[in-house]
């Protein structure tokens, strides 16, 4: 008898305890076979702030066609929000979500996650970028000093000399070829200009112009914005 | 039992010598409580769990050996500074903890500052002396200053540095919205030397509204300035119909000015059309866009922000004010950045067509206004007194209100006790902040308007505003990094009143003043030949292809150009060397050969200037085609040497030049001097 009322006691106790429950997520209408991103991957934002642009995915069917009421969950990590984090695609088959980023420097990836009509999960990484004091620094510097010849797309503010110059310069983003160059090199091309790799005159030395500090900044951001990431400097995704 | 403790008793303090013994080793236990209890804090914890960390790792001796156990505590008394962050965050110095995700072991990011500079909560905030977990970080009843979230964190860059920052855009961002959307005209916000902040707008005089525009108008841009231009820097002040009714009453009755109307010409309507299509060219001519934005036919906003968007301007002011204004802009408002065009007849007439078609028949549609009786004027007066209208329009029969807003040079450090939380806002003064720019309407008695900001512009508003701490002002005065303000230069004489009327220094910055839409002016004396700078004055050719702002075109007399021209020469030049210094006659061949081959080969100028305009294509650095008939070689040569040192900012990079290539380079570009056949 007497084992039997504390057992009861604990398990009342134990029941009191237990948190409240999130409340359950909608129930899908509708059920897509591949989910894809529409826009706001790959954005640039700094530490802590909302993204300028909302994250918006679409569920797609076995034709391709947008599909309405199919549930999306969107994970994040590393203190990134999605907010909201889940919800039914709209009538265009899509989910818009705003997202804020993490308050440490790096990539945070957010998993958009939809099931097809199995229970199945089909999931979609996307990848945003958020930047610390020295990357925000070297993104400033690369707006003033890099981005003329660098960026080959033109705005209404500011002509690309891109396809002025006879040896391209490449795009900070081009990770391909620039996470093959080591600091070193990056700082050299920067601070002697591109005679010091044996590349083209074209490309001015800037270290005396810019103060040691400045090209550091310029290189951290270089690596934050490289795609695909950079394994070794590349701020790894930001997790828990 | 009893007899069981009376022998225990006995056992202990039977006698004396037990006694004293017995107490001895209670005295020892209690003393020992005090440091065991340190075994069980929870920084012990995560000392423990870094050292588990550290263990497994590559570099773990070096790890080893940098860790240090126990309290770690940063002390700057004349700092203010008790820091024992480093208690728990072990792995602040070490780098090679790059890939660690989880807190409290990240390594810092690199900062400009060391790490021990410093110490934390300067630009942290939260409680440095804590070393709880919730204390050190959240606010409580003990302590309310939390952790400063990362989207702010420029904030604390700002308590010292009133300088322009690099790597600071929001902070930046912030302080500049602060001064153009005219925060500071009713918040009084200083800076730690006790300078108060000016607006940098210049919002206009209401003295003769009534000769600008029409009460219909006033009462339309009074409802909703956005309805009227998206880039109207005006608040929404939110206003109920009779409200805006009896403001614009009184605004027109005590701003109808003393200037008679001009009565204008009456024109037929095909003459408008056809001077609305050559008003165009004009516009365009006089690069009116530089200054005023304009929605264009794609819905795409163009154009500069120094005055205002012209979307539709045509039903707002009144033509015959208009052609006045054009005529004239200082005649009506003597302070604005408008320069003088001296537009002749030619170009007046169309560009006036061409700025009155410009107008939106749904903006004033469903705006009917009886004639204003004596009470609505006066009802109209109280209410342009209440709302602080005069804090930035200038209104006749009203004074400019002092202290009329709450006072911001210590709002980051607001205590938020003292804060009244509107329902549904988070208890933190970033929080606050946010809610209350954002709709300071849901605050109790709140006098604010309602600003249009994107949220950008509010967390950059936020983090200036976070920057204004009590701490700023107390730190020790070595530290501060002043801003730079602008001077109150004026240049003398007829050049000056010349260069007054034009508003040169709407654009141009000479001896500290002025803008930075176009090139520093400070030392042009020693940089352009005369004969250049005359023809320059008459008629501004492109130097810079890439850029959309250009010099326009003023119209001035040769005499008007020769006068600011000689003003420039004599009075702005360097006084490290002399312009003359270098006669381009001296230059031979040689030189002008090896010139060219360092042009385009060693130094590749090719890429940003254009000398030759067959081959060469870069147009991010002024044409050079004409180099040799526009510069001095002593400047040109000096310019190589070092183009920060005369012009600081300018874009070109700074080459490292040994005096032989620049001598060369020199001689090769004053050869350019082929002026083309100009009237």
């Amino acid at each position: 008898m007497k084992r039997l009322t504390s057992t009861a006691f604990v398990l009342i106790v134990l029941a009191g305890c237990n948190r409240p429950a999130k409340p359950p997520a909608p129930l899908a209408k509708a059920f897509g076979v591949a989910i894809t991103e529409v826009s706001g991957g790959k954005q640039v934002g700094s530490i802590g702030a909302a993204l300028d642009q909302p994250l918006v995915v679409q569920v797609n069917d076995a034709q391709g066609s947008a599909v309405a009421g199919a549930l999306v969950e969107l994970h994040t990590a590393g203190g990134a929000i999605a907010a909201p984090d889940a919800g039914m695609t709209g009538a265009d088959g899509q989910l818009t979500s705003a997202i804020t980023l993490g308050s440490s420097a790096g990539r945070y990836q957010i998993v958009a996650t939809t099931r097809d009509k199995s229970g199945k999960p089909v999931e979609l990484r996307l990848d945003e970028i958020a930047l610390g004091c020295q990357q925000q620094q070297g993104r400033v510097l690369n707006d003033r000093y890099c981005s003329r010849c660098h960026d080959p797309e033109s705005t209404p503010e500011r002509v690309s000399n891109h396809d002025n110059l006879t040896a391209k310069p490449h795009a900070f983003a081009e990770g391909v070829v620039l996470n093959a160059m080591s600091d070193a090199d990056l700082a050299a091309i920067i601070g002697y200009g591109g005679p010091a790799l044996n590349k083209s005159p074209e490309m001015p030395p800037y270290g005396y112009t810019l103060s040691k500090a400045d090209v550091d900044a310029l290189i951290a951001y270089i690596r934050a914005v490289a795609d695909p990431p950079d394994r070794l400097k590349g701020l790894t995704y930001a997790r828990n | 039992m009893r007899q069981k403790i009376q022998k225990l008793w006995q056992f202990l303090f039977g006698d004396s010598a037990r006694a004293f013994g017995t107490l001895s080793v209670i005295l020892l236990i209690c003393l020992a409580i005090a440091p065991a209890e340190d075994r069980f804090r929870e920084w012990t914890r995560y000392q423990q769990k870094y050292l588990r960390l550290i263990r497994g790792r590559g570099e773990a001796a070096t790890l080893q050996r940098r860790f240090q156990g126990g309290l770690q505590q940063i002390w700057m008394p004349e700092l203010g500074v008790t820091d024992r962050c480093g208690t728990c965050h072990l792995g602040l110095k070490e780098a090679s903890l790059w890939d660690v995700g989880t807190q409290p072991f990240r390594p810092h990011p690199p900062i400009p500052h060391s790490l021990t500079e410093f110490g934390c909560v300067i630009c942290h905030r939260g409680q440095g002396v804590a070393t709880g977990v919730e204390e050190a970080h959240r606010s409580t009843l003990a302590w309310e200053q939390p952790i400063l979230p990362a989207r702010y964190l420029e904030a604390s860059c700002g308590q010292c540095h009133w300088n322009t920052l690099t790597g600071t855009p929001q902070l930046n961002l912030g302080r500049q919205l602060l001064t153009r959307y005219d925060c500071v005209s009713c918040h009084v916000l200083k800076t730690p030397e006790g300078q108060g902040l000016e607006a940098t707008t210049h919002a206009p005089p209401l003295t003769h509204i009534a000769e600008k525009t029409s009460r219909e108008w006033v009462f339309a841009w009074l409802k909703n300035p956005q309805a009227y231009a998206i880039t109207a820097t005006m608040p929404n002040l939110q206003l109920t119909d009779a409200d805006a009714r009896d403001i614009s009453a009184f605004l027109m009755s005590s701003g109808a000015g003393s200037q008679p109307a001009r009565a204008s010409q009456p024109r037929s309507s095909s003459d408008a059309a056809a001077d609305a299509a050559s008003g165009a060219s004009v516009y365009g001519e006089s690069f009116c866009a530089s200054c005023h934005a304009n929605v264009n036919a794609a819905g795409m906003l163009v154009g500069g922000d120094l005055g205002p968007e012209l979307t539709r301007v045509g039903s707002k002011v009144k033509p015959e004010w208009l052609a006045e204004w054009l005529r004239n802009p200082k005649t009506y408002d003597p302070e604005t950045a408008m320069p003088h065009y001296r537009f002749d007849q030619k170009q007046l007439g169309p560009l006036r067509a061409f700025i009155e078609a410009k107008t939106d028949s749904d903006f004033l549609a469903n705006v009917h206004l009886e004639p204003a009786t004596p009470e609505q004027v006066a009802h109209g007066k109280a209410l342009v007194t209440e709302r602080g209208c005069a804090s930035c329009h200038e209104i006749n029969g009203i004074k400019k209100p002092t202290s009329f807003a709450p006072e911001l040079t210590v709002v980051g450090s607001e205590s938020l006790m003292k804060i009244v939380f509107a329902p549904g806002v988070a208890h933190t003064l970033p929080d606050y902040l946010q809610a209350k720019i954002r709709q300071p309407h849901a605050f109790p008695s709140a006098k604010m308007p309602q600003y249009t900001f994107t949220q950008g512009q509010v967390d950059a508003l936020v983090t200036a505003l976070l920057a204004q701490t009590e701490r700023a002002r107390t730190l020790p005065d070595s530290l501060r990094v002043a801003g730079k303000r602008e001077s109150n230069y004026r240049p003398a004489s007829k050049a000056g009143q010349l260069m007054a009327d034009m508003n040169c220094f709407s654009c141009h910055a000479i001896n500290g003043r002025g803008g930075n839409m176009a090139p520093d002016l400070t030392w042009e004396g020693s940089s352009v030949q005369r004969r250049w700078l005359v023809s320059f004055m008459k008629n501004p050719n492109t130097l810079r292809p890439a850029l959309i702002r250009r010099m326009p075109r003023f119209n001035v007399t040769d005499a008007e150009a020769e006068t600011i021209a000689d003003y420039i020469l004599t009075v702005y030049q360097t006084p490290d060397f002399d312009r003359d210094a270098l006669d381009p006659a001296k230059f031979s061949a040689a030189d002008i050969e090896l010139g060219k081959q360092l042009f385009y080969s060693k130094y590749a100028c090719q890429s940003c200037h254009i000398v030759d305009p067959q081959n060469d294509k870069g147009y991010i650095g002024p044409t050079l085609t004409q180099v040799g008939a526009r510069l001095n070689a002593a400047w040109i040569f000096h310019w190589l040497k070092d183009p920060q040192g005369l012009r600081p900012g300018t874009l070109e990079p700074n080459r490292n030049m040994s005096d032989a290539d620049a001598r060369a380079l020199t001689a090769f570009l004053m050869k350019r001097n082929k002026e083309v056949a100009r009237k």
